[in-house]
Order: C-alpha cells, then sequence, then structure tokens
C-alpha cells in the first residue's frame, strides 16, 4: 500500500471526471526522463502481453519501469485503477523532424460501454515545446461514444490543449480521451510514451478521500468545455453518472439534474 | 474559361441557429493551395455560419436533426450541428 500522501485527492478526483486528464508539470525527475528517452531511442523497451500485471512487465532496470514505480506515479496509479493493474499496452510514439502534417483526432479502441475505465499515461522525456508538438488533447471529450478515427474530419476545436511541457511532465487521461499527435517542426525527433493500464478491483474510493466533504465537486462537476455547446448538460449528467459509481452514492448529483428525471412518484395521493 | 476549384469550410456551432457561435472547424483546400491539419488554429475563422455567409462562403449542407434513439437520450458523441460550406476559387 503506498503512503496516501501520494494519492490524488478527491479535488483532483473530480477534475479528471470532468476533464479527463490530470497533468503533472516536471514531474519526472531528470535522471529518469534521460534513461527513459535513451530507451526509446533505441527501441529496447520490453513489450508486455496485454492483461499481465503491470508490475511483471519490466525488470527493475528498465528505465520505464522505474518511472512508473516511482512512489509518486504508483500513487496515481492506485487512485485512478487500483494496487495491481494490469498493463494493456504501451507504444512509444514517435514524431520525425520536419512532420508539417498533424495527426487524424482520434480516440483509442473502440466504443466502450463501461463505467469502469482503463487509464491512459502520456510521458513527455523531454522538453517539448509547441513547434515541437506535442500531443494534442480535448478536454472534457471522454464520455463521447465514438469508434477511434470516426472523428478524424475535424480539425480545431475551442479550448484544444497542445501539451507543451518541460521534460518530465506526465499526464493521466481516461481511455475515451480525443487526441492527435501534432506537427514537430523542429529538427530533434520527438517523442512521447504511452501506456494504457486496466483496473482489477471496483473503482471506488480508491483516492484519499480526506477531503471528500470539502471539495468542491459540484462546481468543478459543473464545469462546462468551451466547444460544448449545447451538449454541456448532457455532459454534466455524464459526470453525475461517474461520479455516484466512483463514490458509491446513486443518491450524488449536481443541482437537480438528475434528480429531476428520477423523480417518478407512484403513490397515490390520499382523499382529502 | 477560369478552372475552379472547391474550397470546403466546415463549421460546428453552439446551436442549430446559424447566428450561434462556432465551437469547431475545419478546413479542406481543393485548390492546393494550403493543406489544413489538426490543431492549426486557435480561433475560427468566422464567429457564426451567417458570419461566414457574408464572406461569400455557400451554405451546402445543414444537420439533420433527429430525436435521440431510446436509451440513448443522454449519450454524448459526435458534433450535432455541422454545416458544410463552400467557395469555388481559380486555379492558376
Amino acid at each position: 500500500m503506498i503512503d496516501k500522501k501520494h494519492l490524488l485527492t478527491t479535488e483532483q478526483m473530480a477534475n479528471f471526471v470532468a476533464d479527463g486528464y490530470l497533468r503533472f508539470d516536471a514531474f519526472i525527475p531528470d535522471e529518469f526522463n534521460k534513461a527513459a528517452h535513451a530507451e526509446m531511442e533505441d527501441g529496447m523497451i520490453v513489450r508486455g502481453r496485454g492483461g499481465t500485471v503491470l508490475n511483471d512487465v519490466w525488470t527493475d532496470d528498465s528505465a520505464v519501469g522505474k518511472v512508473f514505480r516511482l512512489p509518486e506515479v504508483q500513487g496515481i496509479i492506485q487512485s485512478l485503477v487500483g494496487e495491481d493493474p494490469l498493463y494493456d499496452h504501451h507504444a512509444v510514439h514517435i514524431v520525425r523532424p520536419q512532420n508539417e502534417v498533424g495527426q487524424i483526432w482520434h480516440a483509442d479502441a473502440i466504443i466502450d460501454l463501461r463505467m469502469h475505465f482503463d487509464i491512459q499515461f502520456f510521458y513527455f522525456s523531454h522538453d517539448t515545446p509547441r513547434e515541437m508538438g506535442g500531443t494534442m488533447i480535448l478536454p472534457g471529450s471522454h464520455y463521447r461514444r465514438v469508434c477511434e478515427t470516426d472523428i478524424a474530419r475535424y480539425q480545431n476545436f475551442l479550448g484544444q490543449m497542445p501539451v507543451v511541457c518541460e521534460a518530465g511532465t506526465l499526464l493521466v487521461v481516461h481511455h475515451g480521451m480525443w487526441h492527435c499527435a501534432q506537427p514537430n517542426l523542429t529538427e530533434q525527433t520527438r517523442y512521447m510514451f504511452k501506456l494504457r493500464l486496466n483496473p482489477t478491483v471496483r473503482q471506488r474510493q480508491l483516492w484519499n478521500t480526506e477531503d471528500l466533504d470539502a471539495a468542491p465537486i459540484h462546481g468543478i462537476l459543473g464545469r462546462n468545455h468551451r466547444w460544448y455547446g449545447n451538449d454541456v448538460r448532457l455532459e454534466i449528467v455524464n459526470r453525475i453518472k461517474q461520479w455516484r459509481f466512483l463514490i458509491g452514492d446513486d443518491s450524488f448529483d449536481v443541482g437537480y439534474w438528475l434528480s429531476r428525471l428520477e423523480n417518478m412518484p407512484e403513490g397515490a395521493q390520499e382523499a382529502a | 474559361m477560369p478552372e475552379l476549384r472547391q474550397k470546403l469550410l466546415v463549421l460546428h456551432l453552439h446551436t442549430p441557429d446559424l447566428n450561434s457561435n462556432v465551437v469547431a472547424w475545419a478546413m479542406y483546400d481543393g485548390t492546393g493551395t494550403k493543406r489544413h491539419t489538426t490543431g492549426d488554429s486557435e480561433t475560427p475563422p468566422y464567429n457564426s455560419v451567417v458570419e461566414a455567409m457574408r464572406d461569400g462562403w455557400r451554405v451546402i449542407q445543414f444537420p439533420q436533426q433527429f430525436p435521440a434513439y431510446p436509451g440513448m437520450e443522454y449519450h454524448t458523441s459526435y458534433l450535432r450541428f455541422e454545416y458544410v460550406l463552400e467557395k469555388l476559387e481559380e486555379i492558376q
């Protein structure tokens, strides 16, 4: 069990539900970044079989293994998918120098009907200025039901977020997050390490819940993303359902959105 | 006769009202002058479909509106209010 100080807070969990990601800038120490970068350049990172216990995939001397065994990273993992998640797959995403065309928008995998969710880490081992990319994400897109590249016709959204960051930055995203690699106009090759993990336990209050009653949950879960347009209230319903699942309370609501729809009295009115 | 080629502008709106704000946009250039790509602009080229029409773009597709399928009332997916506009431009 990881020290509680490394677990996510309730406020961070609510932000994950509302936005579909959490971002940790310059989070991984530089010696780890340099070693992981070298492993990616060498193309020598061991590939596990989907469904393997994460801790069994990389040996103690693996640089990326060391990154994901850091207590701070383990705290993120445990808060979202539990102590012993399964390795789904990883990919070293490479964008060659002077690549002027962005990748098409996509979500990974196919339409996923679960309330349970996988997480994906996007790990940037080197500085990534805008002219180098990096990966573009669309905050708040994670509950949209689309099949992989069905969204390839889109190009730009209000609120799209290119991950421009310092070395050692780590993003953790919900499996449904829309994203695309951005052009690399520099002379250096860009790397990003992506790792998908599956939960093995029920995702209920796995984080540090000391602030469960104090965190500004309602404001966070009611957040708008400007590209939603008229769909923002539907997205709030998606978040309410996810939060109910995470805290194990089917009466939770934001404002009165779901309570209103669930009010279906059946009792007959007694005569005066 | 000048040779004409089509440019397409796809605007996604806040509501079906053609005056409502653009929330997403894409451009496809058949003249071969420019290749547009993901993430290539932070602000939309027009604030609404009507504003684009005033600049000479012709609307060639309206989004159809359907009631939600039973069981799908609260699901979200693609951007629903998608308008396709065109301009014809001469090529050299």
